[in-house]
This record gives C-alpha cells, sequence and structure tokens, in this order.
C-alpha cells in the first residue's frame, strides 16, 4: 500500500485535438503499464466512437507506478475525462476526484474555447494546473506567442510551461516529474467512516455495472456492505479493483485511490455519477459536495424507418440505457411516421453519439426529428409545464407565458471571422457579455437561448469562420420569451413530426424555409398540395406542389404489359413508404429529407 | 368462337436505333429459309391450341420487318389462313422502315397479303433523324411515304416528338408538314428515355414534365382539328381507321406472339375456367429461339398463369389508354365480373368527381385531363 504522500492524482484537460489522448498513451509506454503488443494508440479511449471522433466519453482511468528522479516511486492516477459540452457534469466530477490537472495546449493553435471551459472547471475544482505546450515539435509551433495568450485568456503563470511532442515523446519525462513535483499529495483518513465518490459507471457485460471511484476517507474492501448516499441503496461489494489500464483487483482501497468496484448492479441508472458511497454499517455523516442528478436538456424522437423495427428500437434503448442513464426515452405516436420513441439526451453531441451508436452496434435505421429543448410553460392556472415535445404544446389561451433555456457561449475566433460570429450571435437572439483579444484571436463570450443552438448553430458557426472557431457553452438558466408553435400543415392536416417552437420574429422566415424545402420534396401528384405553417389558427407562410401535368407512358403494346405491371408492382411497395395526409400521399423520404437539412 | 391476333416478330435491323428498346439485333448473314420454317413450325404449334378460332388480325414488327423477303411474309400468311379461318375484315400490318423498302417492295408485301403498312419515319427534320440515328433522311422518308400511300389503301406513318430542346412551335410546324403526308392514321409517340438503350448510357434528358405536357396537348388538339382524333395515347386514327390488332392488345383480348422475345396472352382451357388466362413468353435471343424451334421443342420460353388480379390490372391499365376506355360488356365477358364490382368504390368515386374518370352507360373511360396522367390515375386507381 502506498502512503499518501506517494500518490498523485491528476486530470489531462485539454481542447479537442490538442493531444490529450496521445500524451496520455507516452506516459502509460513510459510506466510500462502496457507492453508494446498490448499498445494501441490512445488506448484510454475504448468505444470505437471514442476512437473515431477523437472524443472521450466515458471517463476512464489508469494507475501508473512512476519512479521518479528522486528514486521514489509513485503512485500516479491519471483520470481521463470526457472532452465535450455536453457532458461538463461528468467532466466537473472526475476533475473533483483529482487535486491536479495537466493543461495540454497545442503549441500550434494555441488557446481554445474548450481549453479555457475546462480550465475554469478545473480551477473551479481547486486545482494545481501544470501548463503543457503540444506539438513542439511541429514547424508551426509557437511556444512563446502561447504562453502570452495562456497568461492572458486563461490567466495562469505559464513561465515553466513545459514544451513537449507527446508524439515523438520528447518531453514527457519532465511531465512525470512535473506532476509529482506540482501536484499536490491527496489528504483522507483511513480511519474515518468510507467517503467514495462516484466519478463514473458503466456496464460490463460478465461483472455488471462497474463503477469508478474515487477514497477520500476510510477503506473500501472486497465483502462490504456499502451505500449510496443519493438513494439510500445498499450492495454487497464484489471486486474491488485499480485499472493498470487492465481492471486488476486488489485487497483494498484506501484514501487518495482511484479504483473500481463492482457489486452485482444491474444498470447505471441505479450508480448516479457524483453520487457518495459509504459503509453501510459505519456510515458517513453527510455526503461530498456537489452531487445533481443529470438532466436531458435536448429532446429529439427517433422513428425506424422501417415500422416494424420499432420492437428492435425498443430493445436496443434499452440495452443503451443500461450503459448510458443520462438519456430518457418513451414510446410516442406519430401520424406522420408512426411508432417511435422521445428522447432525452445531454447535448446534441450525446444525440449524435446514441443515433450513430443504434445505427452501427443495433443496424436500425432511424428517422430523427429536429431537436428542441426544454421549454417552462405557465399556464394560465398557475401550473408549470415541463415541455419536451412541441406536438404537446398546450392550447395558446391557456398559457400565461413561456420560459426557454439560455447557455453562456465562450467562442474563440480569429480576428477576421469575428464579424461573422458576431452577427450569427445577433441574429440568434444573442446578448454579448464580453469581448477580449488575445493576440490575433477574439474571445467573446454571449448569452444565447438554447434552441438556437440546436438548430444549427454549429453547422453555420463552422462555415461562417471556416471551421477557424471554438465553442463551448454552460446552461445559464431560464428566461421568459416570446415564443410559439409553428405546425405544419399538409393540405389541411398537421403533419406532427414537423412541428417546432421558435420566437415570434423568427417563427415566419422559418415556417417558410419548411414550406419551400417540402416543396421540393414532395413529388407531384394528381392534386395540388398545400403545405403551410401556421401559428395557432393563422397561415404564416405557404407553398404549393402544382399537380402533375403529364405522366404516362408512351408506348404500350402486348409485350409491355408485363413490363408495365412491373411498374404497378413498384408502386405498390413504394405505397408502404407512403403516409397518408387526406387525398394526398407523401413518402417518408420527403420528412426524412425535411428533418435532416435542419436549416440550411 | 373465339378471336385472336398473331404477332410476327422480326427481330433483326440494319442497325440499332439510340432509343430503341426492342428486342431488336443486327445481325450479317442469316439463313432466311431456316427462319420462315421456324415461323411455320411455330403457327403449327400454336394452332393445335387454338382450333376454331378465327384470326382477325396480323401484325409483323421487329426490329425490321420490312428485311423480310415478300416470300416469307407470303408464306407465313399462306399458313395461317391455311391453319384457321380468317375474319372478314382481315387486317395484316407489317413495320417498314423508309431505308429498307422501296416501291416495288411494298408492292410485293401487298401481293403477299399484306394489307396496312406502318412507317417508322420518326421525323421529318434530319437533324432530328441523325440525332434518333436513322439511317434515312427527310426527303428518302416523305418518298417513302407517298409510295406507301400509292400502293396500299391503308397506312400509319410512326413519329417520335418531344426530342431535347424542340419548341411547341417547331413540332407544331412539322406536324402540319406531317398531316399533309398522313391519311388516316398516326403514332405520334413522346420521346422516353428507356434503360438499356444508348440514350440511357449517355443520360440523355427527356423533356421535362411542363415542356412534354405542352407538346402534348398541342398535338392533340391539332389532331383533332385535323379529325385524326386520339383513339389511344399516341395513336391518332380517322373514325374506322384504329390499328385492329392493336386494339386487341389495349381491349385485351387474344394474340398470340411468334418470334424471339414475342409475348401472348390465351385463354387456359384447362381450368376449365374458360377467364384463365396465361402469359406467353416466347424465347428472346433470336438464334436461342431459332434452334428451340428447330430442335422441335418449341419457341417458347415459358408459360405463366395471369392471377385474376393482374388479369383485372391488365385489362384496366391498359383499356384506360383507349379514349373509348373500357366497354362493360367486353370486360365482363373477358374476366366474368362486372367492372364496377372490382373496384374501390370511393377511390373510382374521388377520380370522377376530380375530373379524371368518366363512367358512361356502357364504358369506364379516363377522361383526355385523366389520360394525360394516366399513371399517376391508375395509381390511385388500383394500387
Amino acid at each position: 500500500m502506498t502512503d499518501l504522500a506517494h500518490k498523485r492524482n491528476f486530470s489531462i484537460i485539454a481542447h479537442i485535438d490538442h493531444g490529450k489522448s496521445t500524451l496520455a498513451d507516452r506516459m502509460i509506454e513510459v510506466c510500462g503499464g502496457l507492453t508494446n503488443r498490448e499498445m494501441k494508440e490512445q488506448v484510454l479511449d475504448s468505444m470505437d466512437i471514442e476512437r473515431e471522433r477523437g472524443i472521450t466519453i466515458k471517463a476512464q482511468t489508469v494507475r501508473l507506478d512512476y519512479q521518479a528522479k528522486n528514486g521514489e516511486t509513485y503512485e500516479l492516477n491519471l483520470i481521463d475525462t470526457p472532452g465535450h459540452v455536453d457532458f461538463s457534469y461528468e467532466v466537473s466530477r472526475s476533475l473533483s476526484a483529482c487535486e491536479g490537472s495537466l493543461l495540454v495546449v497545442d503549441s500550434t493553435q494555441g488557446v481554445e474555447a474548450q481549453t479555457l471551459a475546462n480550465a475554469y472547471l478545473a480551477i473551479e475544482a481547486d486545482h494545481q494546473i501544470v501548463p503543457v505546450l503540444n506539438k513542439i515539435d511541429l514547424p508551426a509551433s509557437e511556444p512563446d506567442r502561447i504562453k502570452a495568450q495562456i497568461e492572458e485568456v486563461v490567466g495562469l503563470d505559464a513561465t515553466d510551461a513545459l514544451e513537449i511532442s507527446a508524439k515523438t515523446g520528447m518531453g514527457v519525462g519532465n511531465v512525470l516529474e512535473s506532476l509529482v513535483a506540482q501536484i499536490p499529495a491527496p489528504d483522507g483518513d483511513a480511519s474515518a467512516p468510507l467517503k467514495a465518490l462516484l466519478v463514473d459507471s458503466w456496464y460490463d457485460p460478465y461483472l455488471g455495472v462497474m463503477i469508478l471511484v474515487r477514497i477520500h476517507d476510510g477503506e473500501l474492501k472486497k465483502g462490504m456492505r456499502v451505500r449510496f448516499m443519493s438513494s439510500g441503496a445498499t450492495y454487497q461489494i464484489d471486486q474491488v479493483g485499480v485499472f493498470k489500464p487492465k481492471a486488476t483487483q486488489v485487497g483494498a482501497l484506501t484514501p487518495g485511490d482511484v479504483g473500481y468496484l463492482t457489486a452485482s448492479i444491474k444498470t447505471v441508472a441505479e450508480t448516479p455519477v457524483g453520487d457518495t458511497i459509504t459503509d453501510d454499517k459505519r456510515p458517513a455523516e453527510g455526503p461530498l459536495a456537489g452531487f445533481q442528478p443529470s438532466v436531458p436538456v435536448v429532446f429529439s424522437s427517433l422513428f425506424p424507418t422501417d415500422n416494424a423495427a420499432f420492437e428492435d428500437l425498443r430493445e436496443s434503448l434499452a440495452k443503451l440505457r443500461l450503459n448510458d442513464a443520462s438519456f430518457a426515452y418513451e414510446a410516442e405516436t406519430s401520424a406522420a411516421l408512426g411508432f417511435g420513441f422521445r428522447c432525452g439526451f445531454l447535448g446534441l453531441l450525446h444525440l449524435e453519439i446514441i443515433q450513430e451508436r443504434l445505427e452501427r452496434e443495433f443496424d436500425l435505421d432511424l428517422i430523427t426529428t429536429a431537436p428542441s429543448v426544454v421549454y417552462k410553460i405557465h399556464m394560465t392556472d398557475g401550473a408549470v409545464i415541463e415541455l419536451h415535445n412541441p406536438a404537446d404544446m398546450p392550447e395558446p389561451t391557456q398559457i400565461d407565458f413561456i420560459e426557454e433555456p439560455w447557455i453562456k457561449a465562450t467562442i474563440m475566433v480569429p480576428d477576421e471571422h469575428l464579424g461573422g460570429v458576431l452577427s450569427l450571435c445577433t441574429e440568434r437572439r444573442g446578448e454579448q457579455i464580453d469581448l477580449t483579444y488575445a493576440g490575433s484571436r477574439a474571445m467573446v463570450i454571449y448569452r444565447l437561448p438554447l434552441n438556437e443552438i440546436v438548430f444549427d448553430f454549429y453547422d453555420r458557426l463552422k462555415s461562417t469562420t471556416r471551421g477557424y472557431a471554438s465553442f463551448d457553452y454552460q446552461m445559464d438558466g431560464y428566461r421568459q420569451s416570446d415564443l410559439v408553435k409553428v405546425s405544419i400543415l399538409v393540405n389541411a392536416e398537421n403533419v406532427d413530426a414537423l412541428a417546432f417552437i421558435a420566437h415570434k420574429g423568427q417563427s415566419e422566415s422559418r415556417g417558410r424555409e419548411i414550406c419551400e424545402r417540402l416543396k421540393d420534396l414532395i413529388p407531384r401528384q394528381l392534386f395540388k398540395i398545400a403545405i403551410q405553417a401556421a401559428i395557432g389558427g393563422k397561415i404564416i407562410a405557404r407553398a404549393t406542389v402544382r399537380a402533375l401535368r403529364k405522366d404516362v407512358t408512351a408506348k404500350c403494346y402486348g409485350g409491355d404489359i408485363t413490363r408495365k405491371r412491373k411498374l404497378l408492382e413498384k408502386q405498390k411497395k413504394g405505397k408502404k413508404r407512403m403516409r397518408q395526409f387526406g387525398e394526398v400521399e407523401i413518402p417518408q423520404s420527403a420528412f426524412l429529407a425535411a428533418l435532416r437539412t435542419g436549416g440550411d | 368462337m373465339a378471336q385472336f391476333g398473331i404477332y410476327i416478330h422480326w427481330p433483326f435491323c440494319e442497325s440499332k436505333c439510340p432509343y430503341c428498346d426492342f428486342n431488336s439485333h443486327v445481325s450479317g448473314i442469316l439463313d432466311e429459309a431456316a427462319w420462315r420454317d421456324a415461323y411455320l413450325a411455330e403457327l403449327n404449334r400454336y394452332a393445335v391450341e387454338t382450333q376454331n378460332h378465327v384470326v382477325t388480325s396480323v401484325y409483323f414488327g421487329g426490329g425490321t420487318p420490312s428485311l423480310m423477303a415478300a416470300d416469307t411474309v407470303a408464306a407465313v400468311l399462306q399458313r395461317i389462313q391455311g391453319l384457321w379461318s380468317v375474319s372478314n375484315d382481315f387486317e395484316v400490318t407489317a413495320e417498314a422502315n423508309p431505308s429498307s423498302s422501296n416501291r416495288a417492295q411494298f408492292e410485293a408485301f401487298r401481293k403477299a397479303g399484306v394489307n396496312r403498312l406502318s412507317l417508322g419515319m420518326q421525323s421529318l427534320c434530319d437533324e432530328s433523324l441523325v440525332f434518333l440515328g436513322r439511317r434515312h433522311t427527310s426527303v428518302e422518308a416523305r418518298r417513302a411515304a407517298l409510295e406507301a400511300a400509292q400502293v396500299f389503301d391503308r397506312y400509319s406513318l410512326d413519329f417520335i416528338y418531344a426530342l431535347p430542346g424542340q419548341t411547341a412551335s417547331a413540332w407544331r410546324s412539322e406536324l402540319e408538314q406531317i398531316l399533309a403526308l398522313a391519311s388516316g392514321h398516326l403514332s405520334l409517340y413522346q420521346l422516353t428515355i428507356e434503360p438499356g438503350t444508348q440514350f440511357h448510357k449517355d443520360r440523355v434528358p427527356a423533356a421535362g414534365e411542363d415542356v412534354a405536357e405542352v407538346l402534348f396537348r398541342t398535338t392533340r388538339n391539332i389532331m383533332q382539328a385535323a379529325g385524326l382524333a386520339d383513339y389511344e395515347i399516341s395513336n391518332h386514327a380517322l373514325p374506322g381507321e384504329e390499328c385492329r390488332h392493336n386494339l386487341i392488345y389495349w381491349r385485351g383480348e387474344y394474340y398470340i406472339g411468334i418470334g424471339p422475345g414475342a409475348h401472348g396472352r390465351l385463354p387456359t382451357h384447362r381450368l376449365n375456367e374458360g377467364l384463365a388466362v396465361e402469359a406467353i413468353q416466347e424465347i428472346r435471343l433470336p438464334n436461342a429461339w431459332l434452334m428451340a424451334v428447330q430442335s422441335g421443342e418449341g419457341g417458347t420460353q415459358k408459360r405463366t398463369a395471369l392471377g385474376r388480379e393482374e388479369r383485372l390490372e391488365e385489362l384496366i391499365l391498359m383499356g384506360l389508354r383507349l379514349t373509348e376506355g373500357i366497354e362493360f360488356r367486353r370486360f365482363e365477358r373477358l374476366f366474368g365480373a362486372p367492372l364496377l364490382t372490382q373496384l374501390d368504390k370511393q377511390k373510382l368515386e374521388h377520380l370522377t368527381d376530380r375530373g379524371f374518370l368518366e363512367q358512361g352507360e356502357n364504358t369506364l373511360a379516363a377522361t383526355a385531363k385523366g389520360r394525360q396522367r394516366l399513371n399517376a390515375v391508375l395509381a390511385a386507381l388500383i394500387v
């Protein structure tokens, strides 16, 4: 057992692609955690999607035994944090399990929005932060400029920032030495009642739910009965262990340790991130600070393109939920799209990840409706309703007022693209809070309605700045707003799946946009088709699909009958994928395309 | 006593036109005597199951039947008259190409028994003829039409329109010239780009819907004014001058097809229903067909009993192409049940109310508006 003075718990925080995972790999290599044969690129990102996207979704951890230059051996616990804004609560929990962080900045790029957001989270967690300039081997590297930027923008002393190349391994030894020298050792009382922070959890098909914990006080041993302080549920511990990075059982976890436990728990929903685990027999007086249940902020409906796949979708969602308690779902019926599920997500990336996993791992073809946020509807009778689905909006006469969620967004952007970013933010009802310069980069902070972000903000930001802007946000409360539900009608029949909520000032242009798009997507038929956008009973935009003018086979004789009948067979098959609206048939593919293209 | 028509397919052409997706082949030297014997053998074979039937029409199609020797045509027609009795208004049509025929040949065909000619003019514009891959010029086309008029009492001219870039005014003036050459019958087809053709490979664009509609309506109006009303989507005739053979297809009557890839529809007696119909398909590749016939097995690739629903669909989708529509009595004779009992009443009413279909005392017909959008009307009625 290592004494506290020889333990160090740390995180690596960085903007995407600044080299966090590569640095982690190098450190594992240097400390001999894995043989070369076992080394795969970025071992810590184990899910396919994480590997492909270069992001970390679940927190992972590794214990390294490092022999320092002073001759002593230290136990270094690296907790790799999720690197995306959707998971900022998880990030803050991971950070609270450590005493310090390495702030990795790409020395060819500089500080980006996520660098900043994560650095602030680390500062809030009282971390000792060690700035690390990565990619120093590249010709475009500008360590001095980036150091100045770190001091100016992040407000950290960067004089002694380490200059490394995680790719070549250059300087990685210094990083390990600095960890030992600069990051404080954890404290804790081994004889006090057990207090362990639940950092993360995931489902393992053999062991059940695995829980990643950081021990603050007391000891965690196999066979103990522990209690989860948020729910009061108790479990018998089956295994305790650490990741080296392979799961390795140990006799006990003691203060300062980061490790795992298993207790035959079936679903991750029973193991909320941020919870405190204590000894059932000798419980701690109170939990660790900062627990909050995770709440979905973005909602979207998922429908199988083939209605027959509805049960498959249900099963797949249940399987995913085993391992991701942060998304919620309930069955939903749409006249346009059939049976599906309304799902809640932590953010847009989370939505994309779930959608992609359903399509990839469970082989489902899905239609995803436009994402929506959670509105608070204050009814005239005083009740407050949380609205997750525009289709469920109450009658306007019953509504007193509506509140919508806002965010505080941080955007880093090169000078020459600043104008575009400012007008985008203004167009999206943004309110400027701050605008500062660091060299040729500007940092703008805006308050924006979340529903403007889920619409197509990322795409627009990317195209306006040619990909040079970085963006991060945090939730910033609810505010009253002039919002309306826009319904889409096809030949006077409501198409529920296309309804959306918009600010009154934008409702007309958004309505027109979707009418125009549908007009191009719905094939001409015998009758003309009116597509309308409406607020309540008032039509705000319309488009017309003209009636078919000519559609007849020119030549049809003896031999052709067989072929002509094949055309009918094809039409019959196609009809199964049509949705009937009055006398109009709309191919499901038209809805799909209308929803997919978002607002371009 | 049942009546039927006979289609004879001559699968050879001098060259393959870029729009054509018919079963046509360019062949070098061929043994015409062998082909003649094969046609005769097939006629003998079909005679066994069509004893006591009356032949109302024969149609030589292709390919390019004007490449056949008149002797062959004569032998085929003689055999037909030997095997069956023919109706009083027995119609014998042969298709001909301006590039592979002349007055002497027309006369030889007439002597052989052909009494109606269908001439593949395709255009009166040289530029269009080149585009369509035709081997004749507009001068040759006009000459052929005049010679046909001199030799045959009944002849039809075939044209293709709605070519890429063709304007309504250009087509209108071409139509005026066409009418000057025509007598009782014109087939006017809009160009369609069929899979497997050179045009399809070259991604030649078909006329857009709006242009196609204007051209279609223009054609109908001009032809009506000239007295050659459209009796079918693409076919126009003076009253009584309709192609009796082609009417067999559209009215759902019976026919046999002889030659590579030809199709037939015959009632099956073995089910003892009288109304059950078999679709017959001949072997498609010319030499394979010839060898199968020579071996004594016959040229049939397969015979498939049409299901009730399939037969119903055929009768409707063919019948509604005709301006006269579907005659209730004929339908009941061919199908064994009244037409209106076979259709979804609500759909029928809806399409009638909207002016796409029209119910007479004895017929159900598509209106002009409906015929122009027949594919969609059919989909709305029976899909």
